[in-house]
């Protein structure tokens, strides 16, 4: 595991809110590795820094102090144009409002970051075919977001996140309103993902679902206070069920 | 639960014999409560004392299978239709520690909490991995057992983080501290002047 590639890099990130006496602290001093193939989920209550250190991550925000790196490249350095191309290419992010669009299909939703990016019509349709494959809704391509169920809509929201070689899935309370089973899927979908190389970050407050993650870490108040692997034998945990 | 009822909903599909009905067990419970054998026929043995069950001639290699009775049938009819009653449950040990926790000096309580729900975390994530694991149809008992047991550990996270944030708030009433015993029995000395 400690071979795998480093994807993102949080280095000792600070981020405030506001300046002198009305600073709000969100962030203080986190340091947090994913590694592709990895799965870390990011557990606290409402307030401790959750949403604030998916935004850093996917260089949605920038850190007061400290750096963040994907793939090695610090996003501090890069020029706006330079870190919105390594958004719209590296980093797929799910959100718990779906933010699809309501006046193009299914397919042209997943197609549309990798139009915004060059990618030829042609070329875009075909990837994104292939990642509303990967989710199993290749049938609704043609759809639009109102003729589709919500469980359809988000797995449509992850395609679009996932279309291309993005390398860093970050999601924000991925299953939202869904019921279990859907929201399952959901989680099932990103697992196989990362499975498959890539690395994530699932920001979540239901522990449920911080349970399909190799790594639980937990933000209090802006400074990550511990973490989890999972490290107990089957053995022991079933037959402590028994009792 | 018992073993017993689980015996009676196993001897229900039909007759069988010690060894079988302790593989059937494991088999309908995934394996998270192994039993012995010793267990198994002290309770058939018990069954039979009841009249809940009757044993039936030795088969030809020796194995004496056991087949259910009306009486049987009756109770467990009985127990499908009847709620588990939370108070036949164990005491919780985790609660209990933490009252004890929050009223003993010098322990740090968030420390507490924090220590459990990582404990907690981590066999979830195996509970979750288990899952993950096992999605062929007839694995679906199996599955319904771990998804017991993954929601109970998230209930127990959820009761974890809501002792945190009450304990955020938490301030021990002024002029009255909690669990020193001598300060208890000084007051009860100047009560009784």
């Amino acid at each position: 595991m400690s071979a795998r590639t480093e994807v993102l890099q949080l280095r000792d990130v600070y981020r405030t809110h506001g300046t002198g006496e009305a600073a709000v602290p969100a962030l203080r001093g986190v340091s947090l590795t994913v590694r592709a193939g990895e799965l870390v989920a990011v557990m606290g209550p409402s307030g401790s820094g959750k949403s604030t250190l998916l935004a850093l991550a996917g260089g949605l925000d920038r850190p007061t102090g400290g750096e963040v790196l994907v793939e090695g490249e610090s996003l501090g350095e890069l020029a706006a144009r330079e870190l919105a191309r390594l958004r719209r290419r590296r980093i797929g992010y799910v959100f718990q409002d779906l933010n699809l669009l309501g006046s193009l299909t299914a397919a042209e939703n997943v197609a549309l970051p990798l139009e915004l990016d060059g990618v030829g019509v042609r070329a875009a349709r075909k990837a994104a075919l292939a990642a509303l494959a990967e989710v199993d809704v290749a049938a609704l391509a043609n759809r639009f977001p109102d003729q589709m169920s919500g469980g359809q809509q988000q797995r449509v929201a992850i395609a679009r996140a996932l279309v291309g070689e993005r390398r860093l899935v970050l999601a924000d309370e991925p299953t939202g309103a869904l019921d279990s089973q859907a929201g399952e899927a959901v989680l099932h979908l990103l697992r196989r993902r990362v499975d498959a190389g890539a690395a994530g970050v699932l920001v979540t407050h239901e522990a449920r679902h911080a349970g399909w993650a190799d790594r639980v870490v937990f933000l209090r108040d802006g400074v990550l206070v511990d973490s989890t692997a999972p490290l107990v034998g089957v053995e022991q945990l079933l037959a402590g069920s028994g009792r | 639960m018992s073993i017993r009822h689980g015996l009676l909903a196993l001897l229900e599909r039909g007759q069988m014999y010690g060894y079988q009905l302790r593989a059937a067990f494991e088999e309908s419970t995934g394996s998270t409560w192994p039993l012995n054998i010793g267990q198994v026929y002290t309770t058939l043995a018990r069954l039979e004392r009841d009249g809940l069950v009757r044993p039936l001639p030795e088969s030809d290699g020796g194995q004496r299978p056991y087949e259910i009775t009306d009486a049987g049938r009756a109770d467990l009819t009985l127990w499908f239709a009847t709620p588990i009653s939370r108070a036949d449950r164990p005491r919780d040990e985790l609660s209990i520690k933490l009252a004890l926790a929050l009223t003993t000096p010098g322990v740090d309580v968030r420390s507490v909490v924090q220590t459990q729900r990582s404990a907690t975390m981590r066999a979830l994530q195996e509970l979750t991995r288990l899952k993950f694991a096992s999605d062929k149809p007839e694995d679906l008992p199996w599955r319904l057992v771990l998804d017991a047991m993954i929601f109970q550990a998230e209930a127990e996270i959820r009761w974890l983080d809501h002792c945190e944030t009450s304990l955020v708030r938490y301030r021990p009433a002024p002029g009255r501290p909690i669990s020193h015993p001598e300060a208890v029995d000084r007051a009860d000395e100047e009560a009784r002047r």
